[in-house]
């Protein structure tokens, strides 16, 4: 069955499915399905071997659309599914695809397991802190006192921070952009593509039937600059109209304070330096609580360790080494005897 | 009489044809390995054997409680055998506590051997005696052996350096040597198992041995005892032979079943009892292709074996009733997109936690029909350990040859009991028959086998087929979403069809025993089998009209059953449930079926299906 597969040359209509796209139009999905189909045949990665995973709700329906091999599954459940694809193929390139009902409030317990285990897949959140399929019902990262269908009077539920979540349970690839981002989200799509082990991707994303403008104040170009920090890797984090903000330790703390750079004519020599190798600072910077912090964007996180596959492989060696035969030798193990022929 | 710590004996022997053997005791007296050990070396030596371990789910229960006695029973002989017995010829009581709840069991007459070391005040008083039963004449039924096992062990042990703690521990291999003696069975094999069993532990080795041979010279001596008992050989087939339990038995035929299948084995498993040892029996044979993986939940088991089998392993999940309950929505995706997998649920009693270590067939119905729309799968159960394998095996072929999920419904009673087995000839195992995909051009995910109705198998890393797949309804065409009604009516037909089809990859029904015509028919399924076997053997031979049908395949039911049905006046299912084959039969074949229930965690005796047989026959005419 082997083709020889000229994946240099792969281009977005490759990875581009007859499928209609049944999303409603304007939604958020629509510049995060764009964004994806141009990091794809970048990554030289023949098509066949690409899986798209996805439970159950609106982001659920992305595998549809992009032709390669995906699988729809239940609600919550891809995580899992998508550890069996990889211990029966390791050599596949593993996408999942999960909102904020599905990765954390069904989903969540899978979702915490494939991050402690670091298996190799890039799982992509799309948050829109809302439940869309079903129409409209509070999720697990809508704000205290929501009030939606199934909230009339305001939801009881303090939300969850995915990216939190995320580092709490041992992510070794923490990233968030939004959907309207374009080459940033781009960028960040093809830095959990590189990474070796679980890359969790936020990507804030827009309802607008249901939750609609949840994010303006972070995606709208006139309040952008002013809310988001984008993180590069070594450079100094500072945000802002003209880079007039930046971030400092704040030593009484152990947290991080507001500092005027304008004060210092420019100078970022107090200020915080991004280190993504460095858990401390991720979990500081995904604690920033918004609106009096900007909202940070890019990699918070990553960090390179032994991927399950990897820890798989190694079983399986030392497996072979002390393997005592095959499985005619397995089935007549133990204590057996002979009944000579009468 | 090959050891030289075997003490010659010239006590008369006498030949008899079988006996059933029973050891109980606390949960921490080691009964379990006793029992396993001595079915072990009778089987070695050429007896057939079963036997059924009976235990607390408590991992150690509070010493000299009654709930805390744990027992296994076998019956061993010189004939084929096919339950662990009624009534016992020999009970072994450590304690007692094992006294009082397992001495109705015991025949009259029966050799009662009984460790009065543990039948101090406090223990008699926990174990609800008034009175010492050694000394109340209680006991003048039976014929009474009662030796101070804990003081002889502890005697014998001593000069090895042993606690007292750990020298009481011995206790069992004291027992299992006195055993020995009166069934005049060599301590051979049980000295190498000792001997590699405590292979870091010398200590325990050797005092293990030395109580070992101890209790086998205080048999040999004793006033006690005054004749030993030979059992003759089993006739057998030729061959290479094994004691098999049936979650082992059932571990190797799904690793046959992938080996065969020239794939991956990936096995998603919570622990979950009985059903962890195929678990862990799984867990060791990485070198064969076997990837066992402890899942997080039991969802997440059962999604992960999907996920293997949609990436071209072979998917397989074993679980008990709780389990069975978290994983059926898995197991309709598994039906809606027509992928291979194997779900094992090794049964016990229920409904939701219930009796987690004993026996019950009541997950009939939620094999057959516990998920959410039509979603028909395969059922098959296997009738006693060693069929496990086969069943197993079966399963896998079955599940790729039709890609569908496949059931295998074992039970608490075949997971833990063993008998002997002919282990088979790779080579001689039964071919797998794998339907190449269809060329590129002509793929589509739902191109179905003209034969069978499967759909190509066609997973990730295969070039030119890619393809999406998922729980909505597909195209019968195209396998794109549909949600077309007529299309969907057609889908769930077919999917219906699909599996009523396995029947042709099934041996038609057979009567195992007695009549194949006449007023009586006994159906049953699973680890009844024994049982039923016995019962209806018995009473054929009496004379009475009677024959016996067992069931592997319950969904599809195989060829010819309602043929074999139509030649009996009456049916009667014999079941460890409220009636849930009896009603499924019904169901499909509009007849008068009689229905006997058993719901208390432990297997149906020969002697009260008996006693219905009679009645049913005897209404009858």
């Amino acid at each position: 069955m082997t083709m020889v597969v000229e994946t240099a040359r792969l281009t977005q209509k490759d990875f581009a499915s007859s499928d209609d796209v049944r999303w409603c139009p304007g939604c958020g999905d629509y510049g995060i399905l764009s964004s994806v189909l141009k990091v794809l045949p970048e990554l030289e990665i023949p098509k066949e071997n690409f899986v798209w995973v996805s439970g159950i709700g609106c982001s659920s329906r992305f595998p549809y659309y992009i032709d390669t091999y995906g699988f729809h599954s239940i609600h919550g459940r891809a995580p899992a599914v998508a550890l069996g694809i990889k211990a029966a193929n390791p050599k596949l390139s593993v996408w999942l695809v999960t909102g904020d009902g599905d990765g954390l409030s069904i989903g969540g317990n899978h979702l915490m397991h494939c991050f402690r285990r670091n298996l190799d897949v890039k799982v992509l959140l799309f948050n829109n802190r809302i439940y869309g399929l079903t129409k409209g019902q509070y999720s697990p990262t809508s704000e205290l006192g929501k009030q939606t269908g199934s909230s009339p009077f305001g939801s009881a539920d303090r939300p969850v921070d995915p990216i939190r979540f995320a580092l709490g349970c041992g992510a070794t690839f923490v990233a968030r952009s939004y959907d309207t981002a374009g080459a940033h989200l781009v960028d960040v799509l093809r830095r959990a593509a590189r990474h070796r082990g679980t890359a969790f991707v936020e990507i804030l994303q827009n309802c607008h039937v249901f939750n609609d403008a949840a994010f303006e104040q972070i995606t709208n170009k006139t309040t952008a600059s002013a809310n988001q920090l984008r993180l590069e890797p070594g450079k100094p984090l500072i945000y802002g109209a003209g880079n007039d903000k930046g971030l400092a330790l704040d030593p009484a703390t152990l947290g991080i304070s507001k500092v005027d750079t304008t004060v210092s004519n420019g100078s970022t020599k107090n200020l915080l330096v991004h280190d993504e190798s460095s858990p401390i600072l991720a979990q500081c910077l995904a604690s920033l609580s918004f609106p009096e912090y900007p909202v940070p964007l890019g990699v918070l996180y990553a960090n390179s360790l032994p991927t399950y596959e990897d820890q798989l492989h190694h079983l399986d060696t030392q497996a072979k080494e002390t393997a005592r035969g095959g499985l005619q030798a397995l089935l007549k193990s133990g204590q057996v005897w002979q009944v000579p022929a009468a | 009489m090959q050891n030289e710590s075997e003490v010659p004996s010239n006590k008369p022997e006498i030949i008899v044809n079988g006996a059933v053997i029973r050891f109980a005791g606390d949960s921490g007296d080691g009964v379990q390995l006793t029992g396993q050990r001595f079915s072990s070396a009778v089987a070695l030596a050429g007896n057939d054997v079963a036997t059924l371990p009976d235990f607390p789910s408590e991992i150690r229960a509070p010493a000299g409680t009654l709930y805390g006695v744990s027992g296994y029973q076998l019956q061993f002989a010189s004939k084929d055998v096919y339950t662990p017995g009624d009534s016992l010829d020999v009970l072994v009581a450590l304690n007692a506590a094992a006294l009082q709840t397992n001495l109705s069991d015991l025949k009259p007459g029966g050799l009662l051997v009984v460790d009065s070391g543990a039948l101090g005040a406090a223990q008699l008083k926990k174990a609800g005696y008034a009175t010492n039963p050694l000394e109340d004449g209680s006991l003048s039924g039976y014929q009474v052996a009662a030796i101070d096992i804990s003081t002889l062990t502890r005697k014998a042990v001593t000069p090895v350096g042993l606690s007292t703690k750990e020298a009481g521990r011995c206790k069992n291999f004291w027992t299992l040597g006195l055993i020995f003696s009166i069934y005049d069975r060599s301590l051979d094999t049980t000295l190498s198992f000792i001997a590699q069993q405590f292979k870091k532990k010398p200590q325990f080795a050797e005092g293990n041995s030395i109580a070992l041979k101890a209790g086998y010279a205080f048999g040999a001596a004793s006033e006690l005892f005054h004749q030993r008992y030979r059992i003759a050989a089993a006739p057998r087939n030729p061959g290479l032979y094994r004691n098999i339990d049936g979650n082992t038995a059932l571990s190797y035929g799904l690793i046959a079943g992938s080996v065969c299948a020239g794939r991956h084995l990936v096995l998603g498993a919570y622990p979950i009892t009985p059903a962890s040892a195929i678990l862990q029996e799984l867990s060791k044979h990485r070198h064969l292709g076997v990837t066992a993986i402890q899942a997080e939940d039991e969802i997440a088991a059962a999604c992960l074996a999907l996920g293997a089998a949609y990436a071209g392993a072979v998917g397989i999940c074993c679980t008990s009733g709780p389990g069975m309950a978290l994983k059926t929505e898995a197991i309709g995706l598994a039906v809606a997109t027509e992928l291979p997998m194997v779900i094992v649920d090794v049964q016990r009693a229920g409904p939701s936690t219930g009796l987690p270590t004993k026996p019950e067939q009541s997950d009939l119905y939620l094999a057959v029909h516990g998920r959410n729309g039509e979603a028909p799968v395969c059922v098959l159960a296997p009738a006693t350990p060693a069929e496990c394998f086969t069943v197993a095996y079966d399963a896998v072929r079955i599940a790729i040859r039709h890609m569908t999920p496949v059931i295998i419904l074992s039970d608490a009673y075949l997971a833990h009991g063993a008998e002997p087995w002919l282990v088979p000839d790779v080579d001689q195992l039964a071919k797998f028959e794998q339907i190449a995909l269809p060329p590129i051009e002509q793929f589509t995910p739902m191109l179905r086998n003209d034969v069978t109705l499967a759909r190509p198998w066609a997973s990730p890393g295969t070039p030119g087929y890619e393809h999406r797949i998922g729980g909505l309804e597909k195209d019968y065409v195209t396998g794109q979403i549909s949600v077309d009604p007529l299309n969907h009516e057609r889908m769930v037909q077919t999917r219906a069809e699909k599996i009523a089809r396995i029947a042709d990859d099934m041996p038609e029904c057979r009567i195992e025993v007695g009549a194949s015509q006449g007023k009586l028919l006994v159906i049953g399924w699973g680890s009844t089998y024994g049982s039923i076997r016995e019962a209806v053997e018995q009473l054929h031979a009496k004379g009475v009209s009677v024959g016996h049908l067992h069931l592997r395949g319950l969904c599809p039911f195989p060829r010819g059953l309602e043929a074999i049905m139509s030649a009996f006046g009456r049916v009667l299912v014999a079941e460890l449930n409220s009636g849930q084959l009896a009603q499924l039969l019904r169901a499909k074949f509009c007849l008068d079926i009689k229905s006997f229930t058993k719901i208390q965690g432990k297997p149906i005796r020969t002697d009260e299906l008996m006693d219905r047989i009679l009645k049913e026959s005897e209404d009858y005419s």
